[in-house]
């Protein structure tokens, strides 16, 4: 995977978006304080909303290009999108959810990715019948999981998947997104304010601070280890 | 001159079941576009629109007679292309009473499309599905019990429409007697009794509606 995000610009109430940046790690993680622009930034790139300047291109296909005026809405960009509310459609069932992205548009699908495979590794297999309103916090993100891979995105979107889960079920749903990861093979852009989930999942950061990349890295040049097994990002 | 209750009865409720169905695809389409778009007019929109709600019947039914009689810009085009007339007809009635329902859909059908988070809408979207799709599959289910109940409202109102319905109308037995125009029209000939028996099904009808209405809009969906 190749995301390149050129002179990205989008104006925000309080300040703008600015990005500029080459992504291709497995998972790249987006680090920053609330309101940093992160949510935004995923945004963006799914084109749930369209940027005043910039060019986002992700392999060879060119997702979005102001000054040509391409925007490529957000049902062709075949980018996945797990919000932080997991947004998990409360009139459907766990299959009907699963199987959404199946009955939309079969095109694009790697057939490797099947129902039964993502279940599996996911571990939903016998939730499928159930209300998604019965479900467990847990449950709920696996299940927002394999609803993203089973679209076969090219690129996964992940923001804040983690943020409503206690620290114990936080750990017992991490391992699920590694598997995924090893998997699928989806590339992941994975978006966080917690340091540990960040070391936990992804190989690369990028730091945001008021809607600017203000340092980038592999884990181990942004953080380091503060009361074990806790991490805080390192000082300039 | 007699009036056939029940035909009366049945009459009206067909009427303004026939009015709310004119309106829904228009009434549940402007919802959306008010609930989901910013456009260039859309106060101006949101205002006509609710006109009926505060202007006096009778004026909103002078309009229609105006627009709709045989000299009127739509009336000559019912005439010349589809070979039918308008006024102190039933088609009449059921305009009448579409036009009075139109605001009260609108705004249900505003509240209960701005109540789905949208949310769900982007996340489909990121799942492949078209804008047609997404309100199909999410949009519409989502907003569903809204805009039911916003639909039995309208019909409610339609029931008892009398001001623009007169005017538009007027009163002929067998062809355009409502409910509301027979009550008054027993009144005016001192025939309360007669009266009575139609008020006692108006309130019936309009009570069913209304109840159903709150039901739908109170219920829970199902876990």
């Amino acid at each position: 995977m190749n995301l390149e995000i050129a002179q990205l610009r989008l104006p925000l109430s309080a300040f703008a978006l600015e990005v500029d940046a080459r992504l291709g790690a497995r998972i790249t993680g987006v680090f920053g304080a609330s309101g940093s622009g992160k949510t935004s930034l995923l945004e963006v790139i799914a084109g749930l909303r369209r940027p005043a300047a910039g060019r986002i291109v992700l392999d060879d296909a060119v997702l979005s290009d102001a000054t040509r005026g391409a925007f490529l809405a957000a049902e062709r960009r075949q980018i996945g999108y797990v919000p932080q509310d997991d947004a998990l459609f409360p009139h459907l069932n766990v299959r009907q959810n699963l199987c959404y992205s199946h009955l939309a548009d079969k095109k694009g699908h790697r057939p490797e990715i099947t129902y039964e495979h993502v279940v599996h590794v996911l571990d939903i297999a016998g939730l499928s019948e159930r209300r998604v309103a019965s479900l467990s916090g847990g449950e709920r993100q696996r299940v927002a999981f394999g609803r993203a891979v089973l679209a076969s995105p090219r690129l996964l979107l992940l923001d804040e998947p983690l943020a409503g889960l206690d620290a114990e079920l936080k750990q017992r749903v991490i391992p699920y997104l590694l598997t995924m990861r090893d998997e699928f093979g989806i590339p992941m852009l994975y978006v966080s304010h917690n340091a540990d989930e960040i070391v936990a999942l992804c190989d690369d950061v990028l730091l945001l601070e008021r809607g600017r990349c203000v340092r980038r890295g592999t884990c181990a040049e942004l953080f380091a280890v503060s009361d074990a097994p806790h991490y805080v990002l390192k000082p300039t | 001159m007699s009036i056939d209750s029940w035909q009366v009865a049945w009459f009206t409720a067909w009427v303004a079941a026939a009015g709310t169905l004119l309106i829904l695809a228009p009434g549940v389409a402007l919802g959306w576009l008010l609930a989901r778009k910013e456009w260039r007019g859309k106060i101006l929109v949101e205002t006509v629109v609710a006109l009926p709600l505060v202007m006096p019947p009778v004026a909103t039914g002078l309009i229609l007679l105006k627009l709709f009689g045989r000299r009127g810009v739509l009336g000559r085009w019912f005439e010349s292309v589809l070979g039918v007339d308008i006024v102190f007809t039933w088609r009449a009635v059921m305009i009448a009473t579409a036009v009075m329902s139109f605001p009260l859909l609108v705004r249900t059908a505003r509240l209960a499309l701005e109540g789905v988070n949208p949310r769900y809408e982007q996340v489909a979207r990121t799942l492949g599905a078209g804008p047609w799709r997404v309100f199909w599959t999410i949009t519409l289910p989502m907003a569903a019990r809204g805009l039911v109940a916003g639909t039995v409202l309208a019909f409610a109102r339609a029931l008892g429409e009398f001001g623009a319905t007169i005017m538009v109308a007027g009163f002929i037995p067998g062809r355009t007697a409502t409910l509301s125009l027979s009550i008054y029209h027993l009144v005016q000939l001192n025939r309360d009794n007669q009266a009575w028996g139609l008020l006692a099904i108006s309130v019936t009808l309009a009570f069913g509606a209304l109840w159903l209405s709150e039901v739908l809009l109170r219920r829970k969906p199902a876990p």
